[in-house]
This record gives C-alpha cells, sequence and structure tokens, in this order.
C-alpha cells in the first residue's frame, strides 16, 4: 500500500468521491479511509462531512478516529475540515441537544437566526451561494496604514482567491470561535454574520463545499494540495 | 441577503438530452456532458438532470452520464426520475450526483422521504412536486413526468414532505412546461411563502424577465430553465462568437436513433422554439439589473 499525500476521512457521512474528484483536479492524490494507520501516516488530512453533528461524532467515535485525528491535528501536518467537517473541529454543538464535539478549535456550533415576522424572510438550510470576505477585526489587526495593508488571506488557504468569492453553502448551523483571530472570513445570512472560514496554525475549517464551489473552490483545494 | 440560484434543468432520454414536443415524443438536442460543461464554465449555479424515460433499462446510461458530469463540474448535481428505492439514491449518489430528487415514488411511498432523509440527510434528498392548476384555483399533484394525476393537493403535500425531511421542493408546473409563456407565479408564490425550506421553481421560462417575477413576484429561492439555455447553446455553427458551437456539443459519439431532424438540419424553423433563447450570464445580468442578488 503506497502512502498517499492526503487521506479523506470516511466515517460514515459526506459524498467523499466528490472531494477526491475535485482534489485530483487539482493535482492532488487521495485515499478515502476510516484506516488509523492510513491516517496517521498521511501528509494531510480532510474531514468532511454532511448532516447532523450528533452523527457526525457518532460516527467518529465508532470507528474510533477521535484520538487519531487529534493526535495527527496536534502533530502540525495540515487538516481541512469541510462542513459538518469543520464543525466537528469545535468545542460543542447545540444541535439536538449539547454535544461535546473534537474541541481543536474553542468554539461552539449554533442554528441560524429563525427570520423575524416582518423582516427579511430566509429559508434555513441556506442552500446556495453566498460571498466570503475578510473581517474587520482581521483588517484592523494588520492595518499600518493605507499603503501598509496587507491580504491577510495570501499565506492561506485563500490565496488568490480575489475579492469577495463566492461559495456553495448548504447548512441550519453555523460556527462561533471564541478568539476572532482564528476566523480567516466571514459570510452574512439572514441574521447572522458568522465565520465561514477558521484557521489555527495547520487546521483549516470551511463551512462550504469547495468541491462543489466551481473554480473558487478548486482553487481553495489546490492551496491545500500544494 | 441571499443569492438565488439559476439552475439549468436537462431533460434526459437515454443517452441524449431532449426536449420534449406537446404529444409529439421528443427532440434530441445533443450530448448532456457537454451541457452540462458549458453551463457550468458560463456560471450556472447547479444542474439539474430529468430522466424522462426512467424506465430501469436505461439506468446504467443515467449512471454513466451522471459519472462523466461530475468528473468535469464542479457545482451541485441534482438527479431525477425514476427514483424508487433507497438503493436507487444511494447508486445515483455514489455515481457522482449532490442530490436526488424524488417525486412519483414519495407520492406513493411518503416514508421513502423519511427514510431517504434520514440515512443520507436532508441536504441529499428534494422533492420534486408537478402541479396542475384546477379550476377552484387549488392546485394537483401530478407524477410519472407529467401523465398522472394524484388526487393530492399541492400545498398539502409541500407540507408534508417538509416535515418528512426533504431539504428543498422543486416545482414544476404541468400546465407550463415547455410552453415558454412563463412560470405559474401565484403556483410558485403559494408554495414558496408556505414552506420553510428553499424552493426551485420550473416550468415556463420564456424570457429572461420571466426569472425577475419569478423572484420577486413568486418568491422563488432558486429559478430552472432548460428550453431558454438549450436553444441558446445549441444555435446553428454559423452564428459568430460563440466559441461553444462544436459539432461535438450537438453530435458527438452517443446519439441513438430518436428525434434528430432538429439538429441534423440545423435548428430547424425558429417558430419551433416557443421561447427567446438566452445564455445563463445573460439571465443573471438581468437580475442583478433588477436588484437580485446572484453569484457572479
Amino acid at each position: 500500500m503506497s502512502k498517499k499525500d492526503i487521506v479523506i476521512v470516511d466515517y460514515g457521512l459526506g459524498n467523499l468521491f466528490s472531494i477526491q474528484r475535485a482534489i485530483e483536479r487539482v493535482g492532488g492524490k487521495s485515499l478515502i479511509s476510516y484506516n488509523p494507520e492510513q491516517i496517521r501516516s498521511a501528509e494531510k488530512l480532510i474531514l468532511p462531512g454532511v448532516g447532523a453533528f450528533e452523527d457526525g461524532m457518532r460516527g467518529l467515535y465508532e470507528k474510533g478516529l477521535v484520538s487519531t485525528i487529534c493526535e495527527f491535528a496536534n502533530s502540525g501536518k495540515p487538516v481541512l475540515g469541510i462542513c459538518l467537517g469543520m464543525q466537528l473541529l469545535l468545542s460543542f454543538s447545540e444541535e439536538h441537544g449539547l454535544h461535546r464535539g473534537l474541541d481543536l478549535i474553542k468554539g461552539k456550533v449554533v442554528r441560524f437566526k429563525e427570520p423575524i415576522p416582518g423582516g427579511e424572510q430566509y429559508k434555513v438550510p441556506q442552500i446556495g451561494w453566498n460571498s466570503i470576505v475578510l473581517p474587520e477585526t482581521l483588517h484592523q489587526w494588520k492595518i499600518s496604514g493605507e499603503a501598509g495593508r496587507i491580504n491577510c488571506w495570501e499565506n492561506s488557504i485563500l490565496k488568490d482567491l480575489g475579492n469577495k468569492p463566492f461559495m456553495y453553502f448548504l447548512h441550519s448551523y453555523i460556527v462561533s470561535v471564541d478568539n476572532s483571530e482564528q476566523c480567516l472570513a466571514i459570510t452574512r445570512y439572514g441574521l447572522d454574520e458568522y465565520c465561514s472560514v477558521l484557521r489555527r496554525d495547520n487546521i483549516v475549517g470551511c463551512q462550504f463545499h469547495p468541491e462543489l464551489s466551481g473554480e473558487s473552490g478548486l482553487a481553495i483545494l489546490r492551496n491545500f494540495v500544494l | 441577503m441571499h443569492s438565488i440560484r439559476v439552475i439549468s434543468k436537462l431533460d434526459i432520454k437515454g443517452p441524449n438530452v431532449v426536449k420534449g414536443l406537446c404529444f409529439d415524443g421528443y427532440r434530441v438536442l445533443g450530448v448532456p456532458e457537454k451541457f452540462a460543461e458549458m453551463y457550468y464554465k458560463d456560471g450556472a449555479d447547479e444542474l439539474f438532470f430529468q430522466d424522462v424515460v426512467a424506465s430501469l433499462y436505461q439506468r446504467n446510461n443515467l449512471l454513466e452520464i451522471v459519472k462523466r458530469t461530475a468528473e468535469n463540474t464542479f457545482i451541485p448535481l441534482t438527479v431525477a426520475g425514476g427514483i424508487r428505492s433507497i438503493e436507487d439514491v444511494r447508486e445515483i449518489l455514489r455515481a457522482g450526483a449532490d442530490k436526488v430528487a424524488i417525486n412519483t415514488a414519495a407520492i406513493e411511498n411518503p416514508n421513502l422521504l423519511r427514510e431517504a432523509s434520514k440515512i443520507f440527510g436532508s441536504q441529499c434528498i428534494v422533492s420534486s412536486i408537478e402541479a396542475k392548476r384546477l379550476d377552484n384555483g387549488k392546485y394537483e399533484a401530478w407524477v410519472d413526468y407529467g401523465r398522472q394525476p394524484t388526487g393530492v393537493d399541492v400545498l398539502n403535500w409541500a407540507k408534508r414532505v417538509v416535515d418528512l425531511g426533504v431539504g428543498e421542493i422543486f416545482l414544476s408546473s404541468v400546465d407550463k412546461d415547455g410552453t415558454g409563456e412563463g412560470f405559474d407565479l401565484d403556483l410558485i408564490y403559494l408554495v414558496a411563502s408556505s414552506v420553510p425550506v428553499p424552493v426551485i421553481a420550473c416550468s415556463g421560462a420564456g424570457k429572461k424577465d420571466d426569472f425577475v417575477q419569478a423572484v420577486k413576484t413568486g418568491l422563488a429561492d432558486a429559478v430552472s430553465a432548460a428550453s431558454m439555455f438549450h436553444y441558446k447553446y445549441a444555435e446553428p455553427v454559423d452564428t459568430l462568437n460563440m466559441s461553444y458551437n462544436e459539432k461535438e456539443l450537438r453530435m458527438g459519439e452517443q446519439i441513438d436513433s430518436g428525434n434528430i431532424e432538429f439538429i441534423r438540419d440545423g435548428y430547424g424553423d425558429s417558430s419551433e422554439i416557443f421561447v427567446n433563447p438566452a445564455s445563463i450570464g445573460e439571465v443573471k445580468e438581468l437580475m442583478r439589473d433588477e436588484e437580485i442578488f446572484v453569484r457572479v
């Protein structure tokens, strides 16, 4: 069994093949696996997932992957969480009760606010395209005068994406990160402004589906692969 | 602020993209994967494949088309037509679809929607509803791709499928489909304003402004069209500035027998087309001008 660069964790949820196809499209090699040894020896890890938080964590526990993934993340090797996979990185979720996550990123998962009668009407889940933007907090941190403004996305998975790129979202729950420095991009939907891309060192999470977000999404995956 | 999706719908019969001719079979327009790729490149937000024959014998054709499409397009793909069981759902998702839309089998056995939503997740399961207007202003659900009435009230059914766990509703009109007369805005509004899940409007788009009306008046969350896009992308090769008018778009290797007069004779007589063809880009441009938030 030759070592593949990227392992896509199969814990029972998510359309793994579309991620694999997209990785291949941008020049990466990936293996879909739930084998701890294969996961441990990967160079990079993708944690996919669609569905409920509770089911996601149960899937990870049942396959005995919780410690493997945490160790991988703590080793400094790149980890990318997608959609539910990103949410599982957090400390806990309020979806259908209170459920503990992997706690690799301090924060929580909460539901979108419901529309107010008489206000802007919108549907939950959010299904569709929305733009991701640089958060003001990061902007201010990096500012050293108008001329010295640095593009905070330059050394990240969001490199070369252009201004306010559109990504494909499909979710009812959003992430709230304790440390705003770990929020790399935000998105506005309904009454919420939430973290759509998070980052802590080697760990990155995308609330949207890069494998379904056209060329912009592929650009993100390319950055992850390279 | 949420963006409105523009979805290209492809009716598929065997290996071909087709368009129904009123009571007169189907006209072959070309190769599905090629059309899908063109739509992807021109900014389609999603793709919707409707298998119009939906017989067990044709299933392999469809799976192959889904697989090839998924390899070259990186936007959501929904597949509808003849999905009758959990195994069907699994097979189509595995081939590369992101969502499946179910109509006939769900009305016969609503529990299929509940089960499928539980196993695969609500985000994968779309309820496809075909509505025919009744004299009293209500709507009746039809099945088998516009062939059979059911006696089921559309609004009641729409609310029921939401309870059963579907993520979205794909709403088409038996009266308007293929006519190019515009959407049934009353129908769209009736459902879209009554359910908490997104509603995709389909059937009847004939000009760009119809998309605007579907959103502003009908409150659709997404708008879908077939003829308007197909006839634009499948225009004769001697039109200027259309780099996507290659022979392979229309003929390819897979065209089987079927009504190919239209493509062979260079798109026939324009009186046979009931729409004003437009590209996806042109439609989105108008929507933007009308202050509808769309992905650019």
